[in-house]
């Protein structure tokens, strides 16, 4: 998949969600483990498995009257 | 599996049929005792009527040990599980009601399908597996998902022929990930029967099926009913839709419980894979499988709705079932005496 394949969906009231050929490294430069080729990013900062999205923005109102 | 215990006299007469392995076009007596119990009893609950129709479906997906393959097209056998399946529907639409104004863009049929995951208000069963629940409720609530998890993602993969454009590459996405993007031991089906296993549970698919009860049943009975009807291929989006939706936050609630009570990886993993999961498949099913299949065609609303709210309905009655029988004290599963 060439790098322009690769988007970022920014979800209404929902996390950043992440399909192609990318790389998420952690502020040392080093891979943040990943298991799934699209992922979907945190976005409302309540996540308990940060940087991925675990449905927190659910119960949290994000966004929610936006 | 192994062919479940019969439930009453349609599914007796059933079993009894499929063991013979004779291919009889003579199915005078089975249909005229299925119109009795049709008569009688709400299929919903009906433990003889639900049972069929599991064993009807199930010749489509493993089968049944010493049960002939050939009478997954039997023309009789489609004719009778029909049947089933017309007065089966017919008690879905009705439970389901008449459906609101559905949205014709991918973002507001997504919001919609959210609101209505998020507007349950049964009681909830990951909040008391997560502070409550004993090992041996919790080897229960495993038991009554086993029937589904054990086979987690096949009904709705049948759909996957059925669509096209950005709803079918989306419903692919989210299946790949299901079956572990390629890697063996990594489908949800194997990590759930890792996390029976750790609770030295048997995680041959069907083990349990005499103590599964019908509401059970009737919950993964609907999504054959969706998954092998042409027509109803919305229905299948707008099941795993509300399916994915309400996933994540239950599912790390259902690992909290199990390490409340000891239990950690690989026993946890099931659900602990679920929370990241489900949180990136429930976008992908409700803004591309949902709201992809909406734009492409509208006329699918309707159907990707009723597959919805039906999926709540069940869900709702099944939470209750548990959660009641767990509050009097009792099992939730078929009580022993029953199952001779």
């Amino acid at each position: 998949m060439s790098e322009n394949d690769t988007s970022i969906t920014v979800c209404p009231r929902g996390p950043l969600l992440v399909r192609g050929d990318f790389e998420i490294l952690d502020d040392k430069g080093q891979p943040v483990p990943r298991t799934r080729e699209t992922v979907a990013l945190c976005r409302c900062g309540a996540s308990a498995i940060k940087p991925y999205c675990d449905g927190s923005h659910k119960l949290n109102g994000f966004e929610k009257n936006r | 599996m192994k062919i479940p215990q019969h439930r009453g006299p349609v599914s007796s007469l059933l079993l009894q049929i499929l063991g013979q392995n004779d291919l009889s076009t003579d199915l005078t007596e089975l249909n005229e005792v299925a119109t009795q119990a049709l008569s009688d009893s709400d299929i919903l609950c009906d433990e003889d009527l639900q049972l069929c129709l599991f064993a009807l479906y199930e010749l489509h997906y493993g089968g049944f040990e010493r049960v002939s393959d050939q009478w997954e097209w039997h023309p009789g056998l489609l004719a009778f599980r029909a049947r089933l399946e017309t007065a089966f529907e017919a008690r879905l639409r009705d439970a389901v009601g008449e459906l609101p104004a559905i949205a014709d863009t991918a973002d507001q049929v997504a919001a919609q399908l959210f609101e209505l995951a998020g507007s349950s208000t049964g009681p909830s069963v990951s909040e008391f597996v997560l502070r409550h629940a004993t090992v041996e409720q919790v080897k229960e609530f495993l038991i009554q998902k086993s029937i589904y998890q054990l086979k987690e993602a096949d009904p709705h993969t049948w759909a996957i022929p059925r669509l096209t454009g950005r709803g079918k590459s989306a419903l692919v996405e989210i299946q790949y990930d299901e079956y572990g993007s390629g890697s063996a031991g990594k489908m949800h089906s194997e990590l759930f029967a890792t996390t029976m296993a750790g609770l030295d549970l048997d995680s041959q698919f069907g083990a349990y099926i005499d103590e599964i009860p019908a509401i059970t049943l009737a919950s993964v009975n609907m999504m054959s009913l969706f998954a092998l009807h042409r027509r109803l291929r919305g229905a299948v989006a707008g099941h795993l839709a509300i399916y994915e939706m309400t996933s994540s936050i239950p599912s790390a609630r259902y690992a909290r419980g199990l390490r409340r009570l000891g239990f950690q990886s690989p026993v946890t993993d099931y659900f602990d894979e679920h929370v990241e999961a489900d949180a990136v498949h429930e976008q992908i099913a409700g803004r591309d499988l949902a709201g992809g299949l909406i734009e492409e065609d509208p006329e699918l609303g309707p159907s990707i709705f009723f597959g919805a709210h039906a999926v709540c309905f069940i869900d709702d009655l099944l939470g209750r079932w548990q959660m009641e029988a767990w509050e009097q004290g009792r099992s939730s599963l078929r009580s022993k005496e029953l199952i001779r």
